[in-house]
């Protein structure tokens, strides 16, 4: 059976109680909220610490709260560890931001996404499959430049690493504009969730040490309201599977049912969730069109760098990132399309 | 003349009599017999297991391809708190295999390694923890050779050889190559001649239980073995023989398998490790593989490349069939040699062949050994076969099925490569889903992207000859009865799931006239129950149940008698039934069935019986002819509806209808599980399943790894991607077959893959030729569809392969008798050092050239 | 780097209605301890990362797996395994119906595949079969299919429900040879070997 190393485990209440952990737990801590990603990691040995701190106790970071928002109305706030089957079970979520509750409700199975978290989910490592694979495993390649090696074996030559964000919910969030709150002792900052991210297969987050995420807040209704979502999602089979590409759709239409703002994020195809402005920009000013939408899915077809590190042929994944960009925004757009629907809708 | 050995199979009463019998259990879906310990958690897997003294052994392995072991240091792994022991190589030094032509394994390799998880030691603490830390502490030092990743490479790479056999040299474990017939003729005179190539990459079995295994040591040189295994018996002989202990020291116990599908069909090294560990440290020792070991393990299906040419006649008529393969066989030799005969052994039996000509090669590689997975060998083939009749009847303008009917074998007939078979539901079967699926109306006619694809398959049940030759039982079944009325009964099949021990049980049942819940089943005790060969090729229902249906008809027998005596009545008027055994003139009068054990006991003594099981002689005796015998054989036709997207490629099966001859359904429910169960792990190779490895860049890197050992990205299909399935069960009783029964476990998996590739055809006119069928080739294919190259994705060539000397063997048709009519020269020339000869055909010429010695 | 004797806990875990005090090194698993220091050995593994939902078990009734949670979280909790199911000696629905379609074959997925079940009739009593396979896409089979899986949770569903229905013919018997007489009448729900267990 594949164990966990030994490690010293704390479950604060507070935040301040967590925060005192961390500081005098340095260097070799981590957080860890519902474990779907860090125990798996730890049981594999890419990822190490001698103390963990539990932020399940902290009953504050918990819920989905209706909040008076950033100035667009009420807004809905997602404390860091609520669970995603909470999210994907939220009524309020689903009417603002169905596609958010659809990439939620696509992450991994069923009772997984009563573990995870949706902190959790934004601070996933980068994944590549000479990276998740055991400590024997990765000996057997004298190991990678993410963890302990000197070679990057995706791309031999390369002074960084290409592993890919594989969270499901960050293109969504960043798609729609969400921000997070950071918390440090005696410190809080917002930022939008696309700045939670470098694209950068090893120092993939933003995150200082000593930070937490503590919650999500999502646009306020006025926003929300004028907000039309898609998210698709490609993958070998209709659950537990990670996305080999995924595509977040978000787009504000005006009063005549024109395009005034649009963010296309792409997932699984870069070390972060990567916006393509280039596809934004070729829906702007547009009304429904599919002229305008193959436009825009060239433009994310020619964003996207899918490496040799996952599920299907690279070459092919990189085909499917037009055709799927196109799917999502078509039925941003209640265009009609042909592409079958992804298993899990 | 070796002595015939008695074909001890021969029931009381001609089987047929009860093909259409209506029984108390058979016929009807009862509740498995360990139906309930499995919904509530009572049954026991091998990890279950837990004893006083009980410590954790864990195995360090290769992170090396290929190398020689320098040095294995285990300074920092002794310091680790609770350490208590190690093994190497030298510690077992004795070689082992399931076959006795390649006994090529070592339970830790003494001086190299062959495949990246090869066991180089073993380490034992006190807590799993510890053994853990400790096998993640030991240091191995190696000095690397040169990899083999393919066939090809094999071929072009005689140096550095994998092993030091056979003795030709080079890195090419078995090459066969054989003729029935004047194929070259039937080839040449053939209105189409189709010439394909197809490839089938290797997948592996994936039970969700990982093996483990728990060895107990009862004094110095006395021990007992739980684990996780579908062949005790075989277990227990290569621990015998690593051990250097005699076999009745040694008690082998097949615990409950959380799933087999041939992966626990080899004796494996952690068994025979712990085992030794055990002896060493006096104290009960527990292995339990990880995930990743068990795709070490593997023994899975062997990735095989295939040049198929046929020869058809205008209105259809198959005329001969040139087959090549080319195995990958991984780092050690497992059931290969079998497995290569099996790619082509059954390629005869559903459709008349008259000439037929078959190539094979199995190479080394330094990859996970390939072996025996549901189907064993047969569905490669068997692939390469149902897309070329399609392709065939496009060709000639024959619809797919009219062209199989055409060509349907017949029940009782001797094939070209001399395989007799038994019944033959085909026809049925065929019949069945072309009716079910409204083939003939919706073919051709269904919206673009959707389509229909239709092939057969069939399958042993069970092997004719065992592994090691002899004159013994390959099943043997005994029943003790005793005056508490209880009926025990023994045997040494492995219950993997399939429900092996619910067919037992329900034979016994069934025979004396009790309920199932009066029986107790002591199975795969190696120390207890008579020997059965495993659970393996399909047999258990067959031959222990031939076994079991012969013990209680003994037992039966006794009873009679005692209560004919009692009663004073002729014994042939007593029926058993209802715990009863009475008059079936007047059923008032009777016994109850203890009443009836109570007066046998006192009549005979203890009351025992015994019933065991040889299956028919097979009439081919040319060398080789040991692969593809079976009592009979069972048969399956399936049709698939599938829509595919042009856009993407993606796809997927619609609807499954599928048929199989049963013979006799002992347990339809449960047949139907078997059945549904085929289909599913069909359609996982068909789309997605692949043992796949890579190379690093070799500028950085001489590393040869699985590319993704793990449950993620080891592509099972889930609840979802399940289609719905139409199953339909033919019965037609097979007078081999208790109460006519045929196998179920593995024939109904064989048609899934190519009536997918098939469907896909008829969807979007494009062949795939290889599984797993990923979408990226849909698309390559339709891609070259539109500038006019063949819409086609698949492999280009196949290698250059010195077959050796080809065998001619004249069929039955041309007046042969089983033997090829250059054994003589071909034995001379190859050493005779296969045993997938039978002995007799080697002891014939033996005695005819007195000369010869053997191995 | 910590020893792995080096922290321990120790806790009253509830499962199955029965409180227990248990003590185990602080980083094993609910897996572990189950099978380990409760003995309840009918939760198995079959990757202890998270893919396959073999070792499901319920806490506060949601389905989670046992391999990615540590024990010493569940201070509190109530957690139910494949033991727990059975009301007395009397099998659960769920239990009855997968024994008697052979839904367990190697009966390794089993028990994971019952405590999933478990919690969606729970709360969805009329679950039909697109919910009951998404419900269940977590859990993975090798042996059935999932075919005689899911028609068994929906005759467990139905009978859960109070209605008195026999498993349809074609679940016991297949669907009738096109052109034959059909198939044998499985009317009543005698036809299978002890419904209640
Ligand atoms: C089989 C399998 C399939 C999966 N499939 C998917 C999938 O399809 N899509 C997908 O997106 N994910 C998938 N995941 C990954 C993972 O389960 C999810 O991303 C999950 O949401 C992670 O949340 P968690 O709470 O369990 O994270 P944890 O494991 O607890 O934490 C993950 C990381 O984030 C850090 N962290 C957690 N919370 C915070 C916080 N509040 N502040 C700062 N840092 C924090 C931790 O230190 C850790 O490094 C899968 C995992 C598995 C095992
Ligand atoms: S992308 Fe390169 S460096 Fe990063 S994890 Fe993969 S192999 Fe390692
Ligand atoms: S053992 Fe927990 S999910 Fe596989
Ligand atoms: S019954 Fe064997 S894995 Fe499900």
């Amino acid at each position: 059976m594949l164990r966990l190393p030994a490690f010293e485990f704390h479950q604060p209440s507070t935040l301040e109680e967590a925060f005192a952990l961390l500081g005098s737990a340095a260097p070799s801590v981590r957080l860890v909220a519902g474990g779907t990603d860090l125990w798996p990691n730890m049981k594999r040995r890419h990822q190490k610490a001698e103390t963990v701190v539990s932020l399940m106790k902290i009953d504050e970071l918990r819920g989905i709260q209706t909040t008076n928002g950033n100035g667009n109305g009420p807004s809905l706030s997602i404390g860091a560890i609520t669970l995603l089957d909470d999210i994907v079970r939220s009524s309020e979520v689903r009417e603002r931001f169905p596609a958010l509750s659809r990439a939620t409700a696509s992450i991994s199975s069923p009772p997984l996404r009563n573990m995870a978290t949706l902190g959790g989910n934004l601070c996933l490592d980068t994944r590549c499959t000479y990276y998740n694979q055991t400590e024997e495993w990765r000996r057997s390649i004298d190991y990678c430049l993410k963890e302990e090696g000197t070679v990057c074996w995706v791309a031999p030559g390369s002074p960084t690493c290409w592993a890919h964000s594989a969270s499901d919910t960050a293109p969504m969030l960043a798609a729609i504009e969400a921000t997070v709150v950071l918390q440090s002792p005696g410190e809080l900052r917002e930022i939008s969730v696309s700045e939670l991210f470098h694209n950068d297969g090893i120092e993939y987050l933003t995150i200082q040490p000593g930070e937490v995420l503590t919650r999500i807040d999502l646009p306020g209704s006025s926003s929300a309201k004028h907000c039309r979502t898609a998210f698709w999602k490609l993958r070998r089979r209709g659950s537990i599977d990670f996305a080999v590409l995924s595509v977040a759709v978000a787009l504000w239409l005006d009063g005549a049912g024109t395009v005034e703002k649009a963010n296309i994020v792409l997932g699984a195809v870069a070390s972060r969730p990567l916006a393509v402005p280039n596809a934004a920009r070729a829906l702007v000013g547009q009304k429904p069109n599919i002229g305008a939408v193959r436009n825009a899915a060239r433009a994310a077809r020619r964003a996207a760098t899918p490496m040799d590190n996952t599920d299907f042929k690279t070459q092919w994944r990189g085909l499917m990132v037009e055709r799927y960009a196109e799917a999502a925004m078509c039925e941003a757009m209640d265009l009609p399309h042909q592409l079958p629907s992804p298993p899990h809708v | 003349m070796a002595s015939e050995p008695a074909r001890k199979s021969a029931p009381t009463r001609d089987p047929r009599e009860r093909t259409d019998f209506d029984g108390r259990y058979v016929g009807k879906p009862f509740r498995r017999v360990d139906g309930r310990a499995k919904v509530t958690g009572q049954t026991l897997f091998a990890d279950d297991l837990s004893f006083p003294r009980m410590c954790f052994m864990r195995l360090v392995r290769s992170t090396v391809p290929h190398a020689l072991i320098k040095q294995v240091d285990f300074s920092k792994a002794s310091e680790i708190e609770g350490f208590l022991g190690s093994l190497t190589g030298a510690d077992t030094p004795e070689p082992f295999g399931i076959l006795p032509v390649s006994q090529d394994e070592h339970a830790l390799c003494p001086d190299k390694v062959r495949m990246v998880g090869d066991p180089v030691a073993a380490v034992a603490a006190v807590t799993e923890d510890a053994a853990i830390e400790a096998a993640l502490a030991v240091e191995v030092e190696y000095q690397e050779l040169a990899t083999i990743a393919s066939v090809e490479e094999a071929l072009a790479t005689p140096e550095p050889r994998i092993h030091d056999y056979p003795k030709e040299g080079g890195n090419v474990h078995k090459a066969v190559s054989m003729e029935f017939g004047q194929v070259g003729e039937a080839l040449a005179g053939a209105d189409l001649v189709l010439d394909d190539l197809f490839f089938y990459e290797g997948n592996t079995h994936l039970p969700m239980e990982q093996h483990a295994a728990v060895a107990v040591p009862e004094d110095t040189d006395r021990i007992t073995l739980y684990s996780s295994t579908q062949t005790p018996h075989y277990v227990h002989r290569a621990l015998a023989k690593v051990l250097g202990l005699p076999p009745s020291r040694i008690r082998v116990v097949a615990c409950s398998n959380g799933g087999g599908f041939g992966g626990k069909s080899d004796p494996f090294n952690h068994e025979i490790a712990a085992a030794k560990m055990a002896l060493e440290l006096g104290r009960p020792v527990k292995i339990t593989l990880t995930r990743e070991e068990v795709f070490y393990c593997h023994r899975g299906r062997h990735p095989v490349l295939m040049s198929m040419k046929t020869g058809f006649a205008q209105d259809g008529t198959i005329l001969g069939q040139h087959l090549k393969t080319a195995l990958d066989g991984g780092a050690y030799g497992s059931y290969g040699v079998a497995s290569t005969y099996y790619t082509g052994a059954l390629q005869t039996v559903t459709y008349k062949l008259p000439a037929y000509r078959f190539d094979g090669v199995r190479t080394f590689t330094n990859k996970a050994p390939c072996g025996p997975k549901r189907g064993h060998g047969t569905p490669q083939p068997r692939f390469g076969w149902e897309v070329q009749l399609d392709k065939a009847a496009e060709k000639l303008g024959l619809d797919p099925a009219e062209l199989r009917l055409k060509n349907l074998e017949e029940a009782g007939r001797t094939t070209a490569n001399w395989l007799k078979l038994g019944t033959t539901g085909l026809e049925r079967c065929l019949r069945a889903v072309v009716e079910g699926s409204g083939w003939k109306k919706r073919r051709g006619k269904l919206p673009e992207g959707r389509g229909l694809g239709l092939a057969c398959g069939s399958y042993l049940c069970g092997a004719g000859l065992p592994i090691y030759w002899n004159h013994m039982p390959q099943s043997g079944v005994q029943i003790l009865l005793d005056r508490a009325g209880s009926v025990a009964v023994y045997c040494g099949e492995a219950e993997i799931g399939q429900g092996s021990d619910s067919v037992l049980a329900a034979i016994t049942a069934e025979v004396l006239g009790v309920e199932l819940a009066d029986i107790r089943l002591c199975v795969a005790d190696t120390g207890f129950t008579p020997v059965d060969l495993g659970s393996y090729s399909s047999r258990v229902t067959l031959m222990a149940g031939n076994a079991a249906l012969e013990a209680a008809e003994r037992a039966r027998e006794l009873l009679a008698q005692a209560v004919a005596e009692h009663l004073e009545i002729d014994k042939d008027r007593l029926v058993f039934s209802d715990n009863r055994v009475f008059d079936a003139g007047e059923p008032d009068t009777g016994l109850s069935f203890r009443e009836a054990c109570i007066a046998a006991e006192a009549k005979f003594g203890t009351l025992s019986t015994v019933g065991s099981y040889i299956p028919p002689r097979s009439p081919g005796k040319y060398r080789g002819a040991g692969v593809g015998p079976s009592p009979t054989y069972s048969y399956s036709a399936s049709v698939i509806e599938v829509e595919v997207d042009v856009e993407t490629g993606l796809y997927r099966p619609i609807h499954v209808w599928i048929a199989h001859d049963i013979g006799r359904s002992l347990n339809p429910v449960l047949v139907l599980g078997q059945v549904e169960g085929s289909v599913y792990m069909g359609l996982g190779e068909a789309m997605m399943e692949e043992q796949a490895y890579r190379r690093l860049p070799a500028k950085y890197s001489s590393s040869l790894v699985h590319k993704h050992p793990s449950m993620l990205e080891y592509k099972s299909p889930t609840f979802l991607e399940m289609p719905p399935v139409t199953s339909y069960l033919i019965e037609d009783p097979d007078p081999e077959g208790p109460y006519g029964a045929k196998e179920v476990g593995q024939g109904p998996l064989l048609p899934i893959m190519p009536a997918l590739a098939n469907a896909i055809h008829d969807a979007v006119g494009v062949r795939i030729d290889q599984v797993p069928i990923h979408p990226h080739m849909i698309l390559r294919a339709l891609a070259a569809k539109k500038t006019g190259r063949p819409a086609r994705f698949g492999p280009a060539g196949f290698p250059q392969v010195d077959f050796g000397g080809t065998l001619h063997v004249p069929t039955p048709d041309q007046g042969g008798d089983g033997r090829s009519i250059d054994d003589y020269r071909h034995k001379l020339r190859s050493g005779m050092r296969s045993a997938s000869g039978t002995m007799t055909t080697r002891e014939e010429a033996l005695q005819k050239h007195g000369k010869l010695t053997t191995d | 780097m910590p020893n792995a004797l080096s922290a321990f806990t120790s806790l009253l875990i509830e499962v199955n209605g029965e409180r227990r005090a248990v003590s185990f090194p602080t980083h094993h698993t609910l897996l572990e301890v189950l099978r380990e220091e409760c003995a309840l050995t009918g939760t198995k593994h079959g990757c202890e990362l998270g893919e396959c939902g073999t070792c499901a078990v319920l806490v506060d009734g949601r389905p989670v797996l046992s391999c990615l949670v540590l024990a010493a979280e569940m201070e509190g909790k109530r957690i139910e395994t494949v033991e727990g199911l059975t009301d007395g000696n009397e099998l659960h629905p769920l239990q009855a119906a997968l024994a008697d379609l052979g839904a367990a074959q190697c009966g390794y997925c089993t028990p994971g595949i019952l405590m999933a079940a478990k919690a969606l009739l729970d709360e969805e009593p009329e679950a039909d079969r697109k919910r009951i396979e998404q419900a269940l896409a977590g859990n993975l089979c090798r042996c059935t299919g999932y075919h005689k899986i899911v028609q068994g949770i929906e005759w467990a569903a139905a009978r859960m429900r109070g209605e008195d229905v026999a498993a349809p013919a074609d679940v016991l018997y297949g669907a009738p040879e096109p052109g034959s007489p059909g198939p044998p009448d499985s009317s009543s729900s005698e036809t299978t070997e002890r419904q209640d267990g």
